[in-house]
């Protein structure tokens, strides 16, 4: 009984994760503070510290070949 | 786990698919009622024939929008007297952020609201801006997701054969 509550419980709120929002309703995604990363510049300065210095790329913003050269 | 809730699965999966039909060219604009963003009555989105009409939806959040807005406005300017008209559907759930986007952006073409959305629902608008112009038989001749600077050209050409000149007129 509990194992389908659980299950009752998962699939709705995954179906919470499938809403469809439409182009037009997008307003407060578009807010500036609803952005990933506020600050972009600043996150890239942030990146560039890290990855020349303990040697590794950031996994999602910075390119590179890891060869310590960019 | 058994038939009926394996059932449910696709059912969620239908429930966050919107079913709608999309406006193409080549068909008639689709009739959609919009009030005037002033309070005036309501205008008729598809009822403008005789006029090449460029359906523009759009609000204030959207960035490429308020750089199509001073370029609209400079078309509106020069072709109204040949016949050409912009229509400016706003979809902003709340009047007063267009408002205020109008303000920085004044404008001298018509401008609908439609905080509701049914219009663009009923033209299958799938990005923002999105603008549909319309020839003078009320036929959508292209339609133009998002917009870009180098967009300018291509659009100000299409109009100008809808409305019988000669693209290379153009300056």
């Amino acid at each position: 009984m509990i194992a389908r509550a659980a299950l009752g419980l998962v699939l709705l709120s995954l179906g919470a994760c499938a809403a469809n929002l439409a182009p037009w309703e997008r307003g407060n995604l578009a807010r500036p503070d609803m952005a990933f990363e506020p600050y972009p510049v600043e996150a890239a300065f942030r990146e560039h510290i890290w990855f020349s210095r303990e040697g590794a790329s950031g996994g999602y913003a910075v390119g590179g070949g890891g060869c310590g050269c960019n | 786990m058994r038939f009926h809730h394996v059932i449910w699965i696709p059912l969620f999966a239908l429930a966050s698919l919107s079913i709608g039909q999309a406006a193409e060219v080549g068909e008639r604009a689709p009739s959609c009622q919009a009030k005037g963003l002033d309070g005036s009555g309501p205008v008729d989105l598809a009822n403008r024939t005789g006029k090449v009409v460029y359906i523009d939806f759009w609000a204030s959040w959207c960035g490429p929008c308020a750089e199509s807005f001073p370029f609209l406005d400079q078309l509106h300017t020069e072709l109204k007297s040949k016949g050409f008209e912009v229509l400016g559907v706003n979809l902003d759930e709340d009047a007063a952020d267009a408002q205020a986007f109008l303000r920085k952006r004044p404008v001298g073409f018509t401008l609908v609201g439609d905080p509701d959305g049914r219009c663009p629902r009923v033209y299958g608008v799938q990005a923002m801006p999105s603008s549909y112009l319309v020839d003078r038989q009320g036929v959508i001749r292209q339609v133009h997701r998002g917009f870009k600077a180098g967009d300018k050209k291509a659009i100000r050409d299409q109009i100008l054969l809808l409305l019988g000149g000669s693209a290379r007129t153009a300056p």
